[in-house]
């Protein structure tokens, strides 16, 4: 259902448009051109010889008098039909010696892929010369030319393509279930590489069609009496200085046809997914009105209120961040928590300027060091606010030391001469606690272990002095001992360099042992804001505690557990989005949105209908962490 | 009689030892956790027993044949860490289960098969004929999991089942495994980072650092009396709501020392450079750095490899 949405899409695009009404108009002719005018194109008119364009022929006759117009057209069957022929070879060709390898004895195998590897080595054209000799001049000969001539590229693709499937856990679950190698090459890798070969196969009978014509061309193609656009290209050339438009009008054919090959591979490539989305969409719905939010505190880093954000998807807008308001007062540390899709990494995006298009950030209120957050400049956000991610081996640049790129900051946002930004480059790592600072500096990111490279994207952070420090699941790929390691480094930071930090994690454990604050979310929103030290109130805090598997927990019970699963972003019910899964619902639940609102002086925030006022087992040790 | 046994295995890759000599036995009905921090070699070694690594040198025994002269289809079942990667994107769920049972049953015996494993993992059977594109996190992994029982397996090796869940999800999972494990009896090598998790699920728990195994013993003991301080190391860095990351140890001199490179693994004690108890802490414990103490290691309580594990009796309070 949803495919046949994106097909009908993507032909409502102009390229989309163009490749259908083309191919339509390919395949047409080649279908009905012979039978309408088969007789009339192949009629010898002696008294019509070599003549230019006229009312009765408009793009004139050839040496035999014969109508190029209808010849133009009545050739689009062979000339499309061969090369549909050839890319069929082609492809079959190569998904065998693509996947020949994986089947046969590891030797066999080898020299398999070798020869392919030569074979691709040679220019595609330069192949289907040599093999259209050696098959002999003609029709048959040329199919099979063109078709061996492509079948290299398409083995190694296949061969590329079959090779990361092969390393994806299904297969291997496969093998350990005792599925053999043909079925596992049938069932398992072939039907997960069909779309890329598709994509490549369209696109390659566009080749293949202008190959073909090139061999028509050269004279060893199509034989007369038959002919294609090849031929006729040939034939026009003589008169060119003549009759232009005898040469012209197979050139013109070559190159629609060619056109509707590729475009349709696009479009078929857009909508199975292999590249972006076509989808066009209205301006998000402007935000519901939310009732106000208490007054930001004076010395508030960051305020945010009422933030959204919205990406487009084929059926109108979702709303993953659905008017989250906090603020992050200066050296405060907030612990952002929440389910997968909860909506806490897109809002630590946003509150970094990190979204990017077709992402729409919207906000009543978005404020950093008191400025609006969107008439920051890049110096003030690159000086002023560090960001750390999950990955660290993404967020560095692969190819080039760490030193240079910590230094970078510093000579493009304070102006230092390259030695004094090295300099402070390695003074940040030692500050982070890189051993040998000045050394691994000079190092390679690869070089660096997982840690390391956390610890060096913080030195990065504070290169500037930063006064809000986001990390994103930063020791979410680490180990225990080395997440401890990185999150004491975090509070240190923020102890000697006095900036807040805002920790987005999924571990709750984590955050209530780093965090003064911890903002739950739910559903796009911010369920509860609770200070560390107070009760947890809202039912889904108190599942989220309850669930949490520690050193403690009781071995000769069953874990609890959160029945259900959280709203899909494009289907959040009415009312409250926990009342699905929450042991307290009442009616009220289900109709009424719950607000955000304070329930003491300590700025405990909490939206529920029927907040909870018991302390939870195990809680009262909490105190220790505030 | 022992249902898995590792005998000296060692998986080498070109230069890299990632399992080094490792013995390791899941005793029949009982369930091993191996823990350890990533690159440490716990998955090689399951992939090694399911024949999806090269064992180099030793033997992975099963019913005390080795799984290397064993046919096609093993009584050895495995459950992937990334249900997002372990199921066929193409085939539907029901299809990925009937695919893993033995040949030779019927059409309608493989239907009815299907719709029981899924009532096993607490799934509706109508969900067989779903793509996994339509099934969540949670859902897949109990679809991997009926999978893996398909196969009628004896030994169950569950690969950081739970790390790609959130934790709602997480004792969900954990419970149905629980439940499976006992309800058939299988015997089962549950590889986690997490030592919480480890600890919830096992009756004996095993400790690997950088290729080898460090320490292993029976659950309850190896996690309040542990005997290797890389095993006492992992228990207090485990995350916990009731404890501050900055009580303990605060300006610790090995706080933020690096984990070894597994390429040149260090000399004598792998785990001397960062040892609290080790030379770096006293000098005079030089034979951290000339001797390795797996040599020896059988002899010791939980088989720990470290010279001084008798000299430090430390308790985890409770």
């Amino acid at each position: 259902m949803a495919r046949r949405g994106t097909w009908a899409a993507a032909v409502r695009t102009p390229v989309g448009a163009c490749s259908a009404v083309l191919l339509a108009l390919v395949v047409l002719l080649a279908a009905m051109a012979p039978l309408l005018w088969g007789a009339a194109a192949a009629a010898v008119d002696t008294d019509a010889i070599g003549q230019g364009p006229s009312g009765a022929h408009p793009f004139g006759t050839d040496s035999l008098g014969r109508d190029l117009l209808l010849r133009t057209l009545v050739a689009t069957r062979l000339s499309v039909g061969l090369a549909v022929l050839a890319t069929a070879i082609g492809a079959g060709t190569g998904v065998v010696l693509g996947t020949l390898p994986s089947v046969l004895p590891r030797r066999v195998g080898r020299l398999l892929t070798a020869v392919v590897d030569i074979a691709v080595a040679f220019p595609g054209l330069l192949l289907a010369l040599f093999l259209a000799v050696i098959f002999g001049v003609g029709t048959q000969g040329a199919v099979l030319a063109i078709g061996f001539a492509t079948a290299p590229a398409f083995a190694r693709l296949v061969q590329t393509l079959s090779a990361s499937v092969s390393g994806r856990d299904f297969v291997a679950a496969a093998r350990i279930a005792g599925v053999g190698r043909i079925r596992l090459l049938a069932r398992h890798v072939l039907p997960n590489i069909g779309e890329p070969l598709v994509v490549n196969a369209t696109i390659g009978a566009g080749s293949a069609l202008l190959a073909f014509a090139g061999l028509s061309f050269l004279g060893i193609g199509v034989q007369a009496p038959d002919y294609d656009w090849g031929r006729l290209l040939r034939e026009g050339l003589d008169g060119i200085y003549v009759t232009p438009v005898a040469a012209l009008a197979p050139a013109a054919a070559v190159v629609l046809a060619g056109l509707a090959f590729n475009l349709v591979g696009e479009t078929v490539a857009a909508v199975v997914g292999v590249r972006t989305r076509l989808t066009r969409v209205a301006a998000p719905a402007s935000p519901a009105a939310r009732p106000a939010v208490p007054e930001a505190p004076a010395d508030a880093v960051l305020v945010v209120e009422n933030l959204r954000v919205a990406f487009p998807g084929p059926a109108g807008w979702t709303v993953p961040v659905r008017g989250v308001s906090f603020s992050v007062r200066a050296g405060e540390a907030i612990g952002v928590v929440g389910e997968s899709g909860s909506g806490k990494s897109l809002t630590a995006l946003a509150v970094s300027r990190l979204v990017e298009g077709p992402g729409v950030v919207t906000a009543d209120r978005l404020e950093f060091a008191g400025k609006p957050l969107a008439e920051a400049s890049d110096r003030e956000l690159g000086t002023a606010l560090a960001m750390v991610f999950q990955d660290p081996m993404t967020s560095f640049n692969p190819a080039r030391r760490v030193g240079g790129q910590l230094a970078e900051v510093s000579e493009r946002h304070h102006g230092l001469s390259r030695r004094q930004a090295f300099a402070r480059a390695v003074d940040r790592l030692a500050a982070v606690r890189v051993p040998a600072a000045e050394r691994r500096a000079r190092q390679y990111p690869h070089e660096f272990s997982g840690g390391m490279r956390q610890r060096a994207m913080i030195g990065m952070g504070l290169m500037g002095r930063p006064k809000l420090i986001v990390a994103d699941e930063p020791t979410t790929a680490l180990d225990v001992t080395v997440q401890r390691q990185v999150l004491r480094l975090l509070a240190r930071t923020r102890e000697a360099e006095g900036a807040a930090v805002l920790l987005i994690s999924h571990d709750i454990a984590v955050v209530s042992q780093t965090c003064e604050r911890m903002l739950v979310m739910y559903a796009g929103r911010i369920v509860e804001d609770l200070p560390a030290g107070s009760p947890a109130r809202h039912p889904y805090t108190r599942a989220l505690l309850a669930t949490t598997v520690d050193l403690d927990t009781d071995r000769d019970r069953p874990l609890e557990v959160i029945p259900g699963r959280p709203p899909e972003p494009d289907q959040v019910p009415e009312g409250c989005a926990f009342a699905a899964r929450c042991p307290l619902a009442s009616d009220r639940c289900r109709t009424e949105d719950p607000v955000l609102e304070a329930t003491d002086r300590r700025g405990h925030r909490v939206a529920c209908w029927h907040p909870q006022v018991t302390v939870l087992s195990g809680q009262s040790h909490e105190e220790g962490a505030a | 009689m022992s249902a898995l046994e590792f005998d000296a295995v060692s998986v080498r890759y070109g230069k890299l030892t990632a399992v080094d000599g490792v013995s390791l036995t899941v005793p029949a009905g009982q369930v091993v956790g191996l823990v350890g921090e990533s690159g440490s070699g716990k998955s090689t070694l399951a992939r090694a027993a399911a024949g999806l690594a090269p064992v180099s040198a030793g033997r992975v025994l099963l019913n005390g044949a080795d799984v290397r002269r064993l046919p096609r289809r093993r009584p050895l079942q495995m459950v992937f860490q990334d249900p997002y990667s372990s199921l066929d994107p193409r085939m539907a769920v029901g299809e990925s289960i009937a695919e893993a049972m033995p040949p030779g049953t019927s059409r309608a015996g493989r239907r009815a098969e299907v719709a029981r494993l899924l009532e096993l993992v607490n799934l509706d059977p109508d969900r067989a004929a779903a793509l996994p594109g339509r099934l969540s996190g949670g859902q897949r992994q109990r679809v991997a999991l009926a999978r893996a029982l398909a196969g009628q397996p004896k030994v169950l090796i569950a690969d950081e089942i739970t790390s790609a869940l959130d934790v709602s999800v997480q004792g969900a999972v954990l419970n149905l495994v629980r439940e499976v494990q006992r309800r058939l009896s299988l015997s089962m090598l549950f590889i986690s980072h997490n030592l919480a998790v480890v600890r919830y699920v096992s009756d004996v728990v095993a400790v690997m650092y950088l290729g080898r195994i460090v320490e292993a013993g029976p659950a309850a003991q190896v996690l309040t009396d542990p005997k290797h301080p890389y095993t006492r190391d992992l228990l207090a860095a485990a995350p916990s709501a009731r404890r501050n990351l900055l009580d303990d140890a605060s300006d610790d001199p090995l706080a933020d020392t690096e984990p070894a490179d597994p390429h040149h693994p260090p000399a004598g004690c792998r785990y001397h450079p960062r040892c609290p108890i080790g030379p770096l802490v006293h000098p005079d414990r030089t034979v951290c750095v000339t001797a390795d103490p797996a040599g020896d290691a059988a002899g010791r309580p939980h088989s720990a490899a470290c010279h001084f594990a008798a000299t430090h009796p430390t308790r985890r309070s409770a």
